[in-house]
């Protein structure tokens, strides 16, 4: 019971942080569930992440996983709600004064300001998971040539990603002397 | 529904029909192009909203916190029925997503001491911030266009990465910084 309600409180905040996407809330996700509450270690959570990378939909439903992982499905259940409750009432609620906002004064002012500090959140929320998925040469590699063939080509990212997995697996093959 | 909300709507879809083509999104879409998969659905094959409607709807959904696909699914959703329709939307979805997560948070520890599905983890996990750098590159084209702006973006990732801020405290900081130096004139 203990567990549930820290997973809601934990999920719940992390809502909050999602602005400019969910990588925005991957710092604190990660110092949240791995260095606060300790329900997994950070390659597991990558891990996570990177399975997230596989699944069809949005692309943090990986809280699902974070969720069952601690608590089983009602864990799940509950992390998925609690990330994805706060910022769609707010959605709701924004989508339908949309029109009268058009005329606000400061309606440039926040997105425009907002706008450049959820590229930086974003930035925090990559070079988080870099510090983690980075760990040799090998990997910095792999992640420069799906930066490089992401901007370069019109590629589907999953091609990139999957590739990568079975790079990672081919070379996991050969060092081990298979 | 108001005639200002229906708006761009082309036509009314039932109940049924929103949550089941949110669910073929939600299952179909990998490799996060979400809003290409959204567009091709609902201003291609369904008719539900012409180019423009679903641009500003966009928009709307990148500015607000929150997942993109899940702000596109309430907007939409709203748009086309009201509460319910975003309901049965977002619903749809984040199903297939969320159940195969689900499944996978099951499956992970019967797997943890397999040495393959680490490395191809491990190698995914690389390609991921491959992929999110040049997201950033693309946004960052569009979000920031004078110095004051990439000061307030580095500014918000140096904090938290080097500083320890928590993010929210950089998000209320940096956010009322930079609101403030684009308050109107």
């Amino acid at each position: 019971m203990k567990e549930l309600g820290n997973i809601a409180l934990v999920f719940g905040y992390l809502s909050l942080l999602t602005v400019g996407g969910g990588l925005a809330a991957f710092p604190e996700l990660k110092s949240l569930t791995v260095d606060s509450h300790q329900w997994l270690t950070f390659p597991e959570l990558l891990h996570f992440y990177s399975l997230g990378q596989l699944s069809p939909g949005p692309n943090m439903m990986m809280v699902a996983s974070v969720g069952m992982w601690v608590a089983g499905p009602i864990g799940a259940l509950l992390a998925l709600v609690c990330f994805l409750l706060p910022t769609s009432l707010a959605t709701f609620s924004v989508g339908r004064l949309w029109n009268h906002l058009q005329a606000w004064r400061w309606r440039f002012a926040v997105q425009h300001g907002l706008g450049a500090v959820s590229v930086g959140l974003v930035l925090a929320g990559g070079i988080t998971m870099a510090r983690g998925a980075v760990t040799s040469p090998f990997y910095a590699v792999i992640a420069a040539v799906v930066f490089g063939l992401l901007l370069k080509t019109r590629i589907n990212p999953a091609l990139p990603i999957l590739g990568s997995g079975l790079l990672a697996v081919l070379a996991w093959r050969l060092l081990a002397g298979g | 529904m108001s005639d200002q909300a229906a708006a761009g709507t082309v036509r009314q879809p039932t109940l049924g029909s929103i949550f089941s083509t949110f669910l073929l999104i939600g299952a179909t879409s990998v490799g996060g192009g979400v809003v290409a998969y959204l567009r091709a659905n609902l201003v291609g094959k369904r008719a539900w909203l012409d180019d423009v409607a679903f641009v500003e709807l966009l928009s709307i959904s990148q500015t607000l916190p929150g997942l993109n696909a899940v702000n596109m699914s309430i907007l939409v959703g709203d748009r086309l029925r009201g509460g319910w329709g975003a309901l049965a939307a977002t619903i749809g979805m984040c199903l297939p997503g969320g159940l195969l997560m689900t499944a996978a948070g099951a499956a992970y520890g019967l797997q943890v001491d397999a040495p393959p599905v680490t490395a191809a983890l491990h190698g995914i996990a690389a390609a991921a911030v491959g992929l999110v750098l040049a997201v950033l590159v693309q946004v960052g084209a569009k979000a920031l266009s004078r110095t004051a702006d990439y000061v307030f973006a580095g500014a918000t990732a140096a904090a938290i990465v080097f500083l320890h801020v928590p993010v929210l405290y950089a998000l209320i900081g940096m956010g009322t910084v930079a609101i403030w130096w684009n308050r109107p004139r």
